[in-house]
């Protein structure tokens, strides 16, 4: 009798854990951007779909992770021209690599509201580890992530062939992320 | 009489900086997205930057130094064509390449002077804005293009036909060697 009211009271802290834990991600009002160089003119960017599903714990941030898969044929790299070239064998190669995903279960505090994911990307069928420091920002009743972090796109093979000229356009990306969970 | 040394200097370098952006316009708008296209953009902007700083400082300097007065034997209508199109020139040297930094920002793409100096976008990005510009843009270049042509024209009737010295008072050479 014991054991099952043990047991129970077990079931139920954890199923109050996992409500303090918000995990919806509000996609309309979350964006993916990200700010190239170009002759060093910073130009603006972002991908329009998306699926994120994002759990995280601002009482143990620890037991955070998260799964992001970017539909990347819904760039908008900022004119309809280079919407088509990004989406070409240079660039993205959507037809061969529709996703690029980032799957991370390693959350770790940087002080206050700050913390970093750690995980892998995988973009072009190439996974390298990405570093991405964010904000935490609660307010009520939803949770609200910033962050950036800078990537190298020539380690992903993104814009090969001439445009590997890193003096038009830079290699390091910096990407913005803005999610926010109910 | 010749304009000032400065007033030379600075015509000359704004004609040699307009003969290199204008070709340079026409060519880079018809080439596919590149990595040359994006580095000939730049290029292009930079020196229409260069161009408007130069012509602002021209006009700034022409304020304090009248030119030299034109032959009293040229025709009354000369003269105020003469000056209605000095006058239109200074415009167009300021006004094309506003135009050009304006359709850039309402395209998007920031204008950073020699990749350094990051000009203020004085409009947001705006795609039918841009195209407006774009149209605006290469008509004040078909003027300009006029203008130069008819100023050219002119000053080559001045030293050919007239012979009355006005090309020279723009001329690079000492004044001490045309007298």
């Amino acid at each position: 009798m014991m054991r099952l009211i043990l047991s129970a009271g077990l079931m139920l802290a954890s199923l109050l854990a996992a409500a303090a834990e918000l995990s919806a991600v509000q996609l309309d009002k979350s964006s993916i951007a990200f700010v190239s160089r170009q002759m060093n003119v910073p130009v603006e960017g972002a991908f329009k779909q998306f699926s994120a599903q994002i759990h995280i714990d601002p009482a143990r941030p620890g037991t955070g992770r998260a799964r992001i898969d970017i539909d990347l044929a819904s760039i908008d790299a900022g004119n309809d021209e280079a919407n088509d070239e990004v989406k070409g064998k240079n660039w993205f190669n959507v037809r061969e690599f529709p996703k690029a995903s980032f799957v991370s279960s390693a959350v770790k505090p940087l002080g206050g509201e700050r913390f970093e994911a750690s995980g892998m990307m995988t973009i072009k069928g190439k996974t390298l580890e990405v570093h991405a420091p964010f904000t935490l920002k609660q307010e009520k009743g939803i949770l609200i992530l910033d962050g950036s972090f800078p990537l190298k796109r020539l380690a992903y093979g993104i814009g090969s062939g001439a445009w590997s000229d890193t003096s038009v356009v830079a290699d390091e990306v910096l990407v913005r992320f803005h999610f926010v969970l109910k | 009489m010749k304009y000032t040394r400065t007033a030379i200097m600075l015509h000359w370098l704004v004609a040699l900086l307009i003969f290199a952006a204008f070709p340079l316009g026409v060519y880079m708008h018809d080439l596919p997205l590149s990595p040359a296209r994006l580095r000939l953009y730049s290029y292009h902007k930079w020196l229409g930057v260069t161009v408007f700083l130069l012509a602002v400082l021209r006009i700034l300097w022409r304020a304090g130094h009248r030119p030299p007065p034109l032959p009293d034997a040229m025709p009354r209508w000369q003269q105020a064509a003469s000056h209605a199109v000095h006058h239109l020139l200074y415009v167009l040297t300021l006004a094309v390449p506003l135009s050009g930094w304006l359709m850039s920002s309402a395209k998007g793409f920031q204008t950073v002077w020699f990749g350094v100096l990051p000009l203020p976008d004085l409009v947001g990005k705006d795609k039918a804005l841009g195209e407006a510009l774009a149209i605006v843009h290469q008509s004040l270049n078909f003027a300009l293009l006029a203008l130069v042509a008819l100023h050219v024209a002119a000053a080559l009737k001045h030293h050919f036909i007239d012979r009355d010295g006005v090309l020279l008072r723009m001329s690079l050479a000492d004044r001490r060697n045309i007298s």
